[in-house]
C-alpha cells in the first residue's frame, strides 16, 4: 500500500496535518511557497487570549514533524492532476511529485487595507493595520507615530474587510474582535500613558476565556470601546487623524483625534487557491472560501477522493480551532489511505 | 453689524470628542471604576423606575458623561429615583447608584 | 500623507473620456452664477484644442434640478433625458457632455437603469414617441465636461500663459479642490479617481503647478442639497455645511478653491459673504475670503485669458489677490463694463468681507 501524503502549505494547519500524518505511519511531504515554514502564527508576537508566545506553539508543531516529514520550502504548487493511481502534483520547480493523498492546507491571506479606501491606509502616515502592530510588538520596537513621537490617543478600528458588502466580504473574519482586545492590552501595557479606543460593531467573544479577556480589558486596562463602524478617517495638519463614526449608543454622530489608527484587517481566501479549486473543480462557499462535502460530518473531505481540507483554507479559523481541524484530516486522510470507513 | 438673513447657521449636532469637557468623566473614572465595564446592554434603562415615565436613561446618560456630553445629563440626573433596581440586573456588576452619585458628586465639584 | 498611495487607487479609477465630436449640453443655472464658464470651455476647444463641440439651441434642463427638489418624478425626468439623447441623436453625435455635475449624475443613474431594467428603457422610448414622435441612440460616451479638459490638461498646460505658482515666492499655490457629490459618489467608477480621492480636478491643479490640499472635510457636501437651499428657512442648513468646510480648510490657508458643480462654487463663493455678514467670519488673508473658481475659469485664466472675459467680477469673494499672486494682469477701471463698454454698476461693499484694493 502507497502511504504517501502531500500537504500543501506549511502553515499551522499544514505542519499540525503533516505531523500527524507522520505519526500515524504516513510518508508525509509539505510543500510550502515561501522559504519558510510556520505560515501567519509565525509573524505573531503572542497569541490571544493567553498571550503564550506564538513561536511557543510554532516551535513545538515543528518539533512533532520532526524528520520524517520531507519538508519543501520555495515550492510552488502550479497543478495536481487526478489519476488511477492518485495524485500527480507539479511544481514550478523540481519533477512532479505522486501521492495517494492530498491535503489542501493554503490557508488565507490578510484583507488588502488599501481596499477600505476611505480609511486611508498607504495614504495617511498613521494608519497601520493590526498585522504591522504585531510586527512592532515581535521585534520590541516602540510604538510610534510616522515622526517618531509616543502616541497619547490610539483608534483599533473593527471589521475592516469584514461583514461589509462594500468590499464584497459578508463574512465575519472571527479572531480579528478578540486580536483587537488583545492588541489593546497590550498597547496599554507597552505605554500607560496612551487612551486606546475601540470602534467595533459587535464584539463577538466566542470562544473560551474571550469574554475574560474582554473583562480585563475595561477592567484593568481602561480601555474605551465605542459601538460604531468608522465611516471615514481623514488627516489633520499635524497628520493625526480624524476619525468619524456613529456613537450608537448615545445615537450621535461622534469625531475624535487619535495618533494613529490600527487597522483590525480580515481574512481574505488566496487567489492560489481559487486556481487549484477551478483546476479540481471544488466548492467554494458564497465567501470564497472552499467548503468541505458536509459541514458537520465529512469537514475535511472534498468531492474528490483522497483530497481532503485542513485549516483556514475553509474560512477563517484561530490557531486552536486549526490544530483541532488539521488532526481531526490527518486521521481522515489515513483511513482513506486505509480502506477504512469512518462511521462519525 | 449683524445682518438677519432669515435662517441662522446651524450648529454641529455630532459629538465632539476632543473639545468636550471630560472632568466629570475624570471624576466618575477615579471614585466608580467599575463604569468601565459597562457592555451597552440596556438591562439598566429597561428596569429603571423612573425611566418608564419621564425622559431618563441610565445607559445613555453615563454613556454621554464618558464622552463629555454633560449639559443635558446636568438636568437629567436629577429624575433618578435611587431605588437600585438597575444596580441588581447589570450583568458586569457595575455599581450604578454609586455612579449617580459620584456623578452628581462631580456635577458639584465642576459647577 | 503618501501620494503614491492617491496615485495606486487613481490608476483603478480611470473613465474612458471620447477624443472629439462632443454633443455639449449647458446647465440651467451656471450661466446666471458663472457667466464666462461655459462660453470659455467652448473657446478653449474650439481655440485651442481644435475641436468639434456641437450645441442644440432646443435642448432643455435635463430636469435634475426638480428631481432632486423632489418636484419631478423619475418617470418624468427618464423621458426628458430621453429626448436630450434624440436630439444628439439627430445632430448625428454620440459622445455626450454635460456642463453640469448633477446633470451628469442624472444621466448616469438612468442609463444605470436601463443597463439594470431593460423594460424601463422601452417604456420611456414608448413614452418619447407618444410625446414627441422621437426615437434615439444611447451615447457611446458619457462624460463631464471636467472629464473633458482633465483629458486636455497637459495640452492647456503647454500652451499656458501662466501656472499656478506665487510668484511673489515661487512656491506652488495651495489649493483645494471640491468636486460636486453628483460627479461620483453614487457611482465612484465614473469620476475620474473615483469618490474618496477624485482626481478629475486634482489632476488639473498639479499639471498646472499647484499643490492640492487634503484637509479632513473634503469629502463633505457644500450644502447645495437643492430643496435644503431652496426653502429660505432651511438655508441655515446649508450654510452650516460651507461653514463646516471653510473651518476645516482654513488652518492649511488655501489660496484658492476649485470646483466642477454648479451649485459649489455658487455657495463656497456666496456663502462667505453670508458668513461674514452674519458672524463677521472671514477666512481668507486680511479679513480677505478665499476666492471660488470653476475648472473653466481657472484653464481660461492658465491660458491668459482676460478675466473680465472669464467673468471673474460677477464672484463675490474677489479674485483679484489671486491674479496678483500668479502675475495675471487685469484693468480694474473695466472691471464692471459690459461687453459694450457701458458701465453695468458696482455692488455695495460688504460690512466685513473686505473688497480687495489693487496694490
Amino acid at each position: 500500500m502507497n502511504k504517501k501524503v502531500i500537504v500543501v502549505g506549511g502553515g499551522v494547519s499544514g505542519m499540525t496535518a503533516a505531523g500527524a500524518l507522520s505519526e500515524l505511519g504516513m510518508e508525509v511531504v509539505l510543500l510550502e511557497k515561501d522559504d519558510h515554514t510556520g505560515g501567519h502564527a509565525g509573524n505573531w508576537d503572542r497569541l490571544f487570549p493567553s498571550r503564550r508566545p506564538g513561536k511557543e506553539v510554532i516551535d513545538f508543531i515543528e518539533k512533532s514533524m520532526s524528520s520524517t516529514v520531507e519538508i519543501r520550502c520555495g515550492s510552488r504548487v502550479t497543478s495536481i492532476d487526478r489519476n488511477t493511481e492518485g495524485f500527480t502534483v507539479n511544481l514550478h520547480n523540481g519533477d512532479p511529485l505522486t501521492a495517494e493523498s492530498v491535503v489542501i492546507a493554503t490557508g488565507y491571506e490578510l484583507f488588502d487595507a488599501r481596499k477600505k479606501e476611505e480609511y486611508g491606509y498607504g495614504i495617511y502616515d498613521n494608519v497601520i493595520t493590526s498585522a504591522e502592530l504585531e510586527a512592532i510588538f515581535k521585534e520590541g520596537r516602540q510604538l510610534v507615530t510616522h515622526n517618531g513621537k509616543t502616541p497619547q490617543r490610539v483608534g483599533l478600528i473593527h471589521c475592516v474587510g469584514s461583514r461589509d458588502e462594500k468590499v464584497g466580504n459578508l463574512y465575519c473574519s472571527k479572531v480579528c474582535c478578540v486580536t483587537g482586545v488583545k492588541q489593546a492590552i497590550e498597547i496599554r501595557e507597552m505605554l500607560p500613558g496612551c487612551e486606546v479606543f475601540s470602534f467595533y460593531m459587535d464584539l463577538r467573544m466566542y470562544d473560551r476565556n474571550f469574554e475574560e479577556l474582554y473583562y480585563e480589558a475595561q477592567q484593568k486596562w481602561g480601555v474605551n470601546f465605542i459601538r460604531g463602524r468608522l465611516s471615514e478617517c481623514a488627516e489633520n495638519p499635524d497628520h493625526s487623524l480624524i476619525l468619524k463614526t456613529e456613537d450608537t449608543l448615545t445615537g450621535r454622530p461622534l469625531k475624535m483625534t487619535v495618533d494613529l489608527v490600527v487597522l483590525l484587517v480580515g481574512f481574505v481566501p488566496r487567489p492560489e487557491t481559487r486556481i487549484i479549486s477551478d483546476m479540481l473543480k471544488l466548492q467554494t462557499g458564497s465567501d470564497g472560501f472552499l467548503s468541505p462535502v458536509d459541514e458537520h460530518f465529512k469537514d475535511n473531505s472534498t468531492s474528490v477522493p483522497g483530497l481532503f481540507l485542513a485549516g483556514a483554507v475553509k474560512g477563517p479559523a484561530c490557531i486552536v480551532n486549526s490544530i483541532a481541524d488539521a488532526r481531526a484530516t490527518a486521521v481522515q486522510v489515513k483511513a482513506y489511505i486505509n480502506g477504512e470507513m469512518v462511521k462519525w | 453689524m449683524v445682518k438677519n438673513f432669515g435662517y441662522k447657521i446651524l450648529s454641529d449636532a455630532s459629538i465632539d470628542f476632543d473639545r468636550n469637557d471630560k472632568r466629570i468623566a475624570d471624576y466618575l473614572k477615579a471614585h466608580e471604576p467599575s463604569m468601565n465595564l459597562c457592555i451597552g446592554c440596556g438591562s439598566c434603562t429597561a428596569t429603571c423606575s423612573a425611566g418608564h415615565f419621564v425622559d431618563f436613561n441610565i445607559r445613555r446618560i453615563h454613556t454621554f458623561i464618558r464622552r463629555g456630553e454633560t449639559n443635558q445629563v446636568k438636568r437629567d440626573i436629577l429624575k433618578c429615583m435611587f431605588c437600585g433596581k438597575c444596580q441588581l440586573v447589570c450583568p458586569r456588576g457595575v455599581n450604578l447608584r454609586n455612579v449617580i452619585l459620584t456623578i452628581n458628586r462631580a456635577i458639584e465639584q465642576t459647577g | 500623507m503618501k501620494i503614491e498611495g492617491k496615485r495606486s487607487i487613481w490608476k483603478e479609477y480611470q473613465k474612458e473620456i471620447a477624443d472629439d465630436r462632443y454633443f455639449y449640453v449647458r446647465s440651467c443655472v451656471r450661466q446666471n452664477f458663472f457667466p464666462g464658464s461655459e462660453k470659455t470651455f467652448l473657446r478653449i476647444m474650439k481655440d485651442v484644442l481644435h475641436k468639434d463641440v456641437f450645441e442644440n439651441a432646443s435642448h432643455t434642463t435635463c430636469s435634475g434640478i426638480g428631481y432632486h427638489s423632489d418636484v419631478v418624478p423619475f418617470e418624468t425626468a427618464m423621458t426628458m433625458v430621453a429626448r436630450q439623447f434624440a436630439i444628439m441623436t439627430e445632430a448625428g453625435y454620440e459622445n455626450f457632455t454635460t456642463s453640469c455635475i448633477t446633470s451628469f449624475g442624472l444621466y448616469s443613474e438612468i442609463l444605470e437603469t436601463w443597463h439594470h431594467f431593460p423594460e424601463v428603457e422601452e417604456r420611456v422610448r414608448q413614452h418619447l414617441i407618444n410625446a414627441t414622435g422621437r426615437t434615439f441612440n444611447k451615447p457611446a460616451n458619457l462624460a463631464h465636461a471636467s472629464d473633458v479638459i482633465f483629458k486636455f490638461r497637459k495640452e492647456i498646460a503647454a500652451g499656458g500663459m501662466y501656472r499656478l505658482i506665487n510668484k511673489h515666492t515661487g512656491k506652488p499655490l495651495q489649493v483645494v479642490e471640491h468636486i460636486g457629490c453628483h460627479y461620483s459618489k453614487m457611482f465612484p467608477a465614473k469620476g475620474v479617481g473615483g469618490a474618496e480621492y477624485p482626481y478629475v480636478l486634482a489632476g488639473m491643479i498639479e499639471d498646472w503647478g499647484g499643490d492640492v490640499i487634503d484637509y479632513p472635510e473634503r469629502r463633505h457636501c457644500c450644502g447645495f442639497g437643492f430643496r435644503q437651499y431652496l426653502i429660505q428657512a432651511n438655508r441655515g442648513y446649508s450654510l452650516a455645511c460651507s461653514k463646516k468646510k471653510f473651518d476645516s480648510m482654513a488652518p492649511y490657508k488655501p489660496d484658492f478653491i476649485l470646483t466642477n458643480c454648479p451649485g459649489c462654487p455658487m455657495f463656497l463663493d456666496r456663502w462667505q459673504y453670508a458668513l461674514s455678514e452674519m458672524e463677521g467670519i472671514t477666512y481668507g488673508e486680511n479679513g480677505l475670503g478665499i476666492p471660488v473658481l470653476t475648472y473653466e475659469e481657472l484653464a481660461g485664466m492658465i491660458l491668459g485669458y482676460d478675466p473680465w472675459d472669464l467673468g471673474l467680477q460677477v464672484h463675490q469673494v474677489p479674485v483679484e489677490p489671486l491674479l496678483d499672486k500668479i502675475g495675471i494682469p487685469y484693468d480694474s477701471k473695466r472691471k464692471f463694463l459690459t461687453m459694450d463698454g457701458k458701465m453695468m454698476g458696482q455692488p455695495k461693499a460688504p460690512s466685513h468681507l473686505k473688497f480687495y484694493q489693487h496694490e
